[in-house]
């Protein structure tokens, strides 16, 4: 195998994330995520595949959410990225931040800044009126029902499985009931049959 | 066992100590007798911010100066050996620091509490995908880049095994069973079972990839790992470095996911500390989302024989489980596929019997429920089919057939509930509308139908050791190696502490995830829970003697209340009458009752799905699990446990399968597109019950474990219910449509 020596190139590439302006100087091959991870101290964005297939990554790229680990970062020369840092930090969550923790929308929490940022963006395409697969309708106006939730929540994977809990945290972000015992504060406990 | 002739106080020594061996059942239920009223509760976890803020740093999120990234490199033959490497061109390459390889590599990662190192095979490959060489750069891209043109030069065997159907099998001593006279029961019976199920290859496929970040300060290894079970992994690293255990150090306090994936020591870990070492500087290696597929461990495959015998009336006279599964060669595990079907139902005469191919495969190792997950799949649909044979409620059917004592072993169970929870489950879903006559009940293009299944795990009490701090101030700090991949420990622990110091929650601090702090009993078999956090309540109980002394009260009469301590005429706040912290260690040991009680959580699924008429898909319209595991800790917390087991039922049922070219072992469709979890629609709400239950002989908490419960029989109640729906019985997992698109009817 011919294995020529090759320079390293570095390209500069400026990123404004959470409204701070940056300058990463870094590896042309460097992914959008592992500029945030790696250059810039930022994990709470996460690698789960690095290939576009769970999500975890997910960022909004100008209020859009994408797969930040399928964008080369000096593609994004010069764009308004959030991540999940952005949206709100202990002591001062944001709605959907805060609704996930009430409503358990998580487990190992590592699929969950990307499912916190997809909700969010999701929830202003369905404010413009963006359809998914399962709208009855491509021109009406959305409503968010939970199978609208569900089938644009279902490219950001969750191996503990929290979808129940995720999908009621979106609803009451979204200013609705939740749905089933999920929202609930207690689950019952049968005293009868007690041994 | 008559239990009013034990003194619920007789070994109240732990009082005093905080050392409990659990010999005896503990009657006391002292949790009940708390005043906080925070335990069981549905409090919010309190690493919750942390998690959706995108704080919580986990394994490959450790910073450090000047660090080096590596990236491992898989075999590209199955079975053979390395003859050598080209190191020298790889140096070449921009930002290359090293190639690392030879004796110390894992071929695989440990098993699950194996305590020592996995083989470490120099250089020969038993595997597709085996790590071979790990590749350091200055940079994640240089190392990436430095690792697919690595040139290895490998001698290929020509005798790999790859076709578990026609591999030759094992028979694994002592795991061959034969009770009574089965073949006479098979022949007398009035009704039989006697059918065949598969079920493929699994994948945990935990969201957060194995990562490893290793550094270190002269001998003293500090290693950043993703790992369940910390008191073992510590073991396991020395051992596969060969030094001595005092020098290494693993931090664990969020690991994103296991699900038995991160139970043992794995190549990337070895791989970093050896990198790091030679080159003297931090080195990070996270594993591709294929490698973690390829070197972490799998769920065998199994094919499964039930046969059952019963009267006409249901009742069994005869049951047997044959299992086959796989392994690679050198592998102790074999998957325990007929774990529950040793203690669920009755029927004199029995026979187990197993198998294992060694095959050129991946690693076969523990994943959620190991035995179970997929044992009762057969287990529960094989009930099923007896029921429909015999024109008898499958609910009905498994009630006949719960016995006295364990069936083979002739002890009595500890609290078990199992009925509770069939009859519990039956009345809240509305099983009396079901109609027993398959293919009956059509909604427009939808077949419809309702399934039932019985769930079962056994409950396992762990070493562990915990220490509470009570401060003056009325804040209490747990500190314990155990480790929280998601399963709420951080919160249940907060939870028992604040309870039984009488603080609120907020004022208890976790430190989980190291490995220096007290020996908990690591994440895994489902006994995490009960194990700590008994650990952390004898800590408690140690504490609360000595408050009550410095009150002047018996411990019995002290009650511990939002940070004011009551008893006798006294009554002071914590800060009035603690000159300084107080510190104890709590200790539990598994004892007798282990031995002489058959524990085991015990739960019932029930299903409703829709089959589509044309297309032959099948959905999940909504599911219940109701479940008795003792005491429960956190009610919310527990329910997204059950919700994870019953999301990986309906995975198991209809959509997760890992290949294996049968030509040559190479796996197929090891990515996160290809291998299918569940995603979020193919989920419904989902509704959790849970019957109340102290189980006494468990631990001194009554509780048991409910990770993996949820998921036992899950999906047997999926298939079972598009049995119902179309009158297609499906046994060959999962319930895909081309197997069932054939055979529906008009």
């Amino acid at each position: 195998m011919a294995n020529s020596p090759r320079p390293i190139a570095m390209i500069e590439t400026t990123l404004t994330i959470n409204g701070t302006r940056h300058e990463v100087n870094a590896d042309p091959r460097t992914t959008l995520l592992d500029a945030l991870r790696h250059h810039l101290g930022l994990h709470g964005t996460k690698k789960g595949c690095d290939h576009g297939q769970c999500g975890a990554c997910t960022v909004m790229v100008d209020g859009e959410r994408i797969n930040s680990c399928l964008a080369l970062a000096c593609m994004h020369d010069g764009d308004e990225i959030t991540t999940v840092e952005g949206l709100g930090q202990p002591g001062n969550l944001s709605p959907m931040q805060d609704a996930f923790v009430r409503h358990d929308g998580y487990q190992c929490g590592y699929c969950t800044p990307g499912q916190v940022v997809s909700a969010t963006a999701m929830l202003g395409e369905a404010k413009r009126g963006w359809p998914s697969f399962v709208s009855d309708d491509l021109d009406t106006d959305v409503a968010l029902t939970t199978q609208e939730i569900s089938e644009r929540m279902s490219g950001n994977l969750c191996r503990c499985s929290a979808y129940p809990g995720i999908v009621n945290a979106i609803l009451d972000a979204d200013g609705q009931q939740p749905e089933g015992e999920a929202g609930a504060e207690i689950v019952n406990l049968v005293l009868e049959g007690a041994q | 066992m008559d239990l009013s002739n034990l003194n619920p106080f007789s070994s109240s020594d732990h009082r005093e100590t905080g050392h409990l061996k659990m010999d005896k059942p503990d009657t006391s239920r002292r949790l009940d007798e708390m005043q906080q009223g925070v335990i069981s509760k549905s409090l919010n976890r309190p690493d919750g911010p942390l998690k959706v803020s995108g704080t919580a740093r986990y394994a490959a999120e450790a910073e450090a100066d000047d660090m080096a990234t590596g990236v491992l490199v898989g075999a590209i033959i199955p079975k053979g050996r390395v003859v050598s490497i080209d190191e020298d061109a790889a140096m070449k390459m921009p930002g290359v620091l090293g190639v690392f390889h030879g004796k110390k590599l894992l071929r695989n990662p440990a098993q699950g509490t194996a305590n020592q190192a996995p083989i470490q095979p120099d250089g020969e490959v038993s595997y597709m995908g085996q790590p071979v060489a790990l590749v350091v750069a200055e940079s994640f891209e240089q190392a990436r880049d430095a690792a697919i043109t690595l040139a290895i030069t490998y001698e290929e065997d020509d005798d790999g095994v790859f076709d578990p159907k026609i591999a030759e099998k094992e028979k694994p001593d002592g795991k061959q069973i034969d009770q009574g006279d089965f073949d006479a029961a098979m022949r007398d019976a009035a009704a039989t079972v006697d059918s065949r199920y598969t079920t493929p290859v699994q994948s945990s496929a935990p969201m957060e990839p194995h990562a490893s970040v290793a550094q270190w300060n002269g001998d003293q290894l500090t290693l950043h790992g993703s790992y369940q079970m910390l008191n073992y992994n510590k073991n396991e690293l020395a051992d596969s470095l060969g030094i001595d255990v005092k020098n290494v150090r693993i931090l664990a306090p969020y690991v994103g996911g296991g699900f038995g994936s991160k139970l043992g020591i794995a190549p990337e870990a070895v791989a970093a500390a050896l990198a790091a070492k030679a080159l003297e500087r931090p080195v990070r290696v996270a594993m591709s989302r294929r490698t973690v597929f390829e070197t972490t461990m799998r769920r065998s495959e199994t094919s499964q024989r039930v046969q059952l015998a019963a009267d006409k009336t249901g009742k069994l006279l005869g049951l047997a489980h044959h299992a086959s599964v796989s392994n690679l060669p050198d592998e102790g595990f074999t998957e325990p596929v007929a774990a529950a079907t040793h203690f669920l139902y009755g029927g004199g005469s029995r026979r187990f019997t197993y198998e294992v191919a060694r095959l050129n495969r991946s690693c076969a190792g523990s994943v959620r429920a190991p035995g179970e997950a997929v044992g009762m799949l057969a287990l529960e649909s094989a009930m099923d089919e007896l029921a429909h044979e015999l024109d008898i409620d499958p609910i009905e059917l498994r009630v006949r057939n719960m016995p006295e004592k364990h069936p083979e072993s002739d002890i009595p169970y500890s609290a078990r509930n199992f009925e509770d929870c069939l009859r519990q489950g039956a009345k809240r879903f509305g099983w009396a509308d079901r109609r027993p006559v398959p293919a009956s009940r059509r909604e427009g293009d939808w077949w419809i139908g309702v399934g039932v299944a019985g769930a079962a795990r056994s409950n396992i009490l762990g070493e562990s050791k915990a220490l509470v701090t009570l401060n003056a101030d009325g804040t209490a700090l747990v500190e314990t190696d155990m480790t929280d991949i998601g399963t709420g420990t951080y919160t249940i622990l907060a939870q028992i502490a604040a309870e039984m110091l009488g603080l609120p929650l907020e004022k208890v601090t976790v430190s989980l995830g190291d490995s220096e702090l007290p020996e908990g009993p690591g994440s895994g078999g489902s006994w995490g829970a009960q194990s700590s956090g008994s650990s952390v309540y004898l800590a408690c109980e140690a504490i609360r003697t000595k408050v009550a002394k410095a009150l002047g009260c018996a411990a019995e009469d002290l009650t511990l209340k939002d940070g004011i301590a009551t008893g006798g005429n006294n009554r002071k706040p914590l800060a009035d009458l603690l000159d300084g912290p107080i510190a104890q260690e709590g200790h539990i040991e598994p004892g007798a009752t282990m031995e002489n009680f058959d524990q085991a959580g015990y739960g019932a699924h029930f299903a409703e799905v829709a089959v589509n008429a044309i297309t032959g898909e099948t959905r999940v319209r909504r599911m219940l699990g109701v479940f008795a595991a003792g005491r429960i800790l956190n009610a919310q917390t527990a329910r997204s446990q059950c919700h994870g087991g019953m999301i990986w039922g309906i995975g198991g049922a209809l959509h997760e399968e890992l290949h294996h070219d049968t030509r040559d072992g190479h796996m197929v469709n090891g990515d996160l597109a290809e291998y299918h979890v569940p995603v979020n629609l193919d989920v419904p709400q989902l509704d959790v019950l849970f019957i109340h239950q102290r189980d006494d002989h468990a631990n001194p908490i009554q509780a048991k474990g409910i990770g993996e419960l949820g998921i036992s029989g899950a999906g047997a109640a999926i298939t079972n219910a598009i049995f119902n729906a179309t009158g297609v019985r499906v046994r060959d997992y999962p319930a895909t449509l081309d197997k069932i698109l054939p055979y529906l009817p008009d």
